[in-house]
């Protein structure tokens, strides 16, 4: 029990619900099903961005360019869809995620096979992916009349009483687990991240496994672009600008490690709950929604703070140190 | 990095020097052929040719007063740039530069509006810039937290009470003194701050390049640890570089906002992107380590070059954001698939 209080997971799990329930005092309407509901549906995104970013920063990487991807795809979705409106949905959603997963695996083959710098690399191919939005739509906007029925109604539709964002959530959430904690694939990028020579002396195939990691990345934002612009009924050059850096704040909220190697699924989750229950809370509280940015700030300032202090030493010492009890605890630390 | 003992041995007995494998020299010496193969050498003939082509397809393109208006439009930027040089090649990154920017900006339009002379605006904007700075100098280097961490936070945090103070406000009407700067000339036609530019950038380049403050930047750069152990108050240079980054966003604060006469809430979004693009591009190591004040200038004005042929040119701006990806993946990535893969990964 004092283990698991002592869990990252746990403490940032305990601290959403007790802000929830924080604000739920001040303001009853933010506890009722159908809000909380609405909360859920809004972190679905950030929580999907989050999952893929942790395995890259588990690497020691970074993904700059998920909100220019997710733009990019988003677009040339919503453009594939008005211009041929008879075309089955799935295949619009399949094309977003192959224009993403291409856009990734571009990122991907530059960090991987030419060993460039991960936050160079997806800063450059930020702004180029950017501006092709741009060329691409000629800068206009594609707004909800020219989109089909179907394409816009598609994620906030409900099954068994739950939108369908959430039901690709709960998938997503339940793949990525599966991928991080029990699939060859994900553990090689825990070890990448934790020692890349030693990962390279057991026979990791880095390379490729980087280039897949960004694939998935890409793959997850081109998705998230489909779903993001069915949502809001519109697609424009700015769709989700600076997004990448609410979703990298959410994995460091959620506790996953910049210098690479540690980082969980839960915490990924946590992390986009939290900031989606802060955003969802303010205007119920009659913040001024000009706070947000800056109450955001704070939270990812004192949680890195919370995390470098607590957790340190772990996931360092694999084997017991077998040492006197007088020194043991000096040098272990 | 060398230490002073070293320099002080081989200044004593050269030829004992040379022999000697245990001895490194402080700097090569100078052999033409190894200029060709430089990084500078590269952006120097990137720049020469992007101001030629400009030069032959755009009939106005060679204008002494356009090209000198130009300039105005890398200025702020690139003054941040400079510091920003010197955090990248102490292994550190620094993300809030715009949000410091826009809180520093309203510090001045506060001040302002609050009866402030206007001749003390300048150290206002400064002191703002600098209390930032500090602010993530400390988070970094007293916590030891990675810095691209802590400035995404205080990117927003910074950003976050900008916008908190100006609501859906603007500030606007600042004094004559604020707009001489921001967009005054020099003899009539060179602009102030292009001319402000240039004077840090040969101070930087000062600091960085010939005295030991610069040495120990990049003995940082190289090798944290090893910096500590030789003596170098690795922590405190961080927190100066924090804080000098700061500061510089707050001058170029001043005079982005002088040139522009208002502040907003989206004052410089997304400099930060660009500012570490033309630092990356100027060679610096993102490693940290390695690069070169000259090298940020010679990055600086070519995409001054090509930012400003492409507006006389009737290209939208967006446009420039992939012609600047492109420039930044293709100078990185060029290097490395001519010299063919190291290793085998």
């Amino acid at each position: 029990m004092k283990a698991l209080l002592k869990m990252r997971e746990v403490q940032l799990a305990l601290c959403t619900v007790a802000l929830t329930i924080l604000v739920g005092t001040r303001a009853p309407v933010f506890v009722t099903g159908a809000s909380l509901a609405n909360l859920l549906t809004d972190s679905t995104l950030l929580v999907m961005l989050a999952l893929t970013q942790m395995l890259v920063i588990v690497t020691r990487g970074v993904d700059l360019s998920v909100a220019s991807s997710l733009a990019l795809a988003g677009m040339m979705s919503a453009l594939l869809a008005s211009r041929f409106p008879e075309l089955p949905l799935p295949l619009v959603m399949l094309a977003a995620v192959a224009i993403g997963l291409l856009l990734g695996l571009i990122n991907g083959y530059l960090i991987g096979y030419l060993d460039l710098a991960p936050i160079v690399v997806t800063l450059g191919t930020m702004s180029v992916y950017r501006g092709l939005v741009f060329v691409l739509s000629g800068g206009a906007w594609v707004s909800s009349h020219q989109m089909p029925a179907d394409f816009i109604a598609f994620p906030l539709a409900r099954l068994f009483g739950v939108t369908h964002l959430v039901w690709i959530a709960a998938l997503t959430v339940l793949a990525a687990w599966f991928v991080a904690k029990y699939s060859r694939f994900g553990r090689d990028l825990y070890a990448i991240g934790n020692e890349p020579f030693s990962a390279r002396y057991v026979g990791i195939p880095i390379a490729s496994r980087l280039m897949w990691t960004y694939g998935l990345s890409g793959a997850m934002a081109g998705l998230c672009g489909y779903l993001w612009v069915a949502r809001y009924a519109v697609a424009y050059t700015e769709i989700a600008y600076g997004f990448e850096f609410t979703v990298i704040a959410a994995c460091v909220i959620g506790g996953i490690s910049i210098a690479g190697g540690s980082g969980t699924v839960a915490g990924a989750v946590l992390g986009g709950l939290f900031l989606a229950v802060i955003g969802n809370a303010l205007p119920v509280v009659k913040v001024s929604p000009f706070w947000q940015s800056a109450l955001t700030g704070v939270v990812i300032l004192t949680a890195v703070l919370i995390n470098a202090r607590g957790g340190r030493p772990i996931g360092r010492q694999i084997l017991p140190l077998h040492l006197n009890k007088s020194n043991a605890t000096g040098s272990a630390a | 990095m060398n230490t002073s003992t070293v320099m002080s041995n081989s200044a004593d007995a050269p030829e004992k020097a040379s022999s000697s494998r245990y001895i490194i020299a402080d700097r090569p010496g100078f052999r033409p052929g190894a200029l060709l193969g430089r990084w500078e050498s590269l952006l120097a003939l990137l720049l020469v040719a992007a101001f030629a082509a400009n030069a032959i397809m755009l009939p106005h393109f060679l204008d002494l007063y356009n090209l000198a208006d130009g300039t105005f439009n890398f200025s702020e930027k690139a003054l941040i740039a400079l510091p920003m040089a010197l955090l990248i090649i102490c292994r550190e990154i620094d993300i809030s530069v715009s949000g410091i920017l826009a809180l520093s900006s309203v510090a001045i339009g506060l001040a302002h509006a609050n009866g402030v002379a206007p001749e003390l605006l300048l150290p206002v904007a400064l002191a703002a810039g600098t209390a930032c700075g500090w602010l993530n100098g400390i988070m970094v280097t007293r916590f030891r937290l990675p810095s691209i961490v802590v400035t995404i936070g205080t990117v927003s945090l910074f950003r976050g009470l900008a916008s908190v103070v100006l609501g859906d406000q603007a500030f606007t009407g600042y004094p004559q003194v604020m707009a001489d700067w921001g967009q005054g000339y020099f003899f009539g036609f060179i602009p102030r701050e292009f001319v402000i530019l240039l004077v840090f950038a040969g101070l930087f380049a000062f600091v960085l390049h010939t005295t030991t403050w610069g040495r120990r930047i990049y003995a940082i750069g190289n090798n944290p640890v090893a910096a500590r152990f030789s003596g170098i108050a690795v922590d405190r240079y961080r927190l100066v570089l924090f804080m000098l980054t700061g500061a510089m966003a707050g001058l170029a604060a001043y005079l982005l906002t002088g040139r522009i006469g208002s502040t907003r809430p989206n004052i410089a979004m997304g400099w930060e992107l660009e500012v570490i693009t033309m630092v990356i591009l100027g060679g610096v190591s993102i490693a940290g380590g390695a690069g070169t004040i000259g090298g940020v200038m010679l990055a600086v004005l070519t995409l001054g070059t090509v930012t400003y042929g492409l507006s006389l040119a009737n290209i939208p701006g967006i446009y420039m954001t992939i012609v600047v990806g492109i420039l930044l993946l293709a100078t990185i990535a060029l290097p490395r698939l001519l010299r063919g893969r190291r290793t085998a990964k």
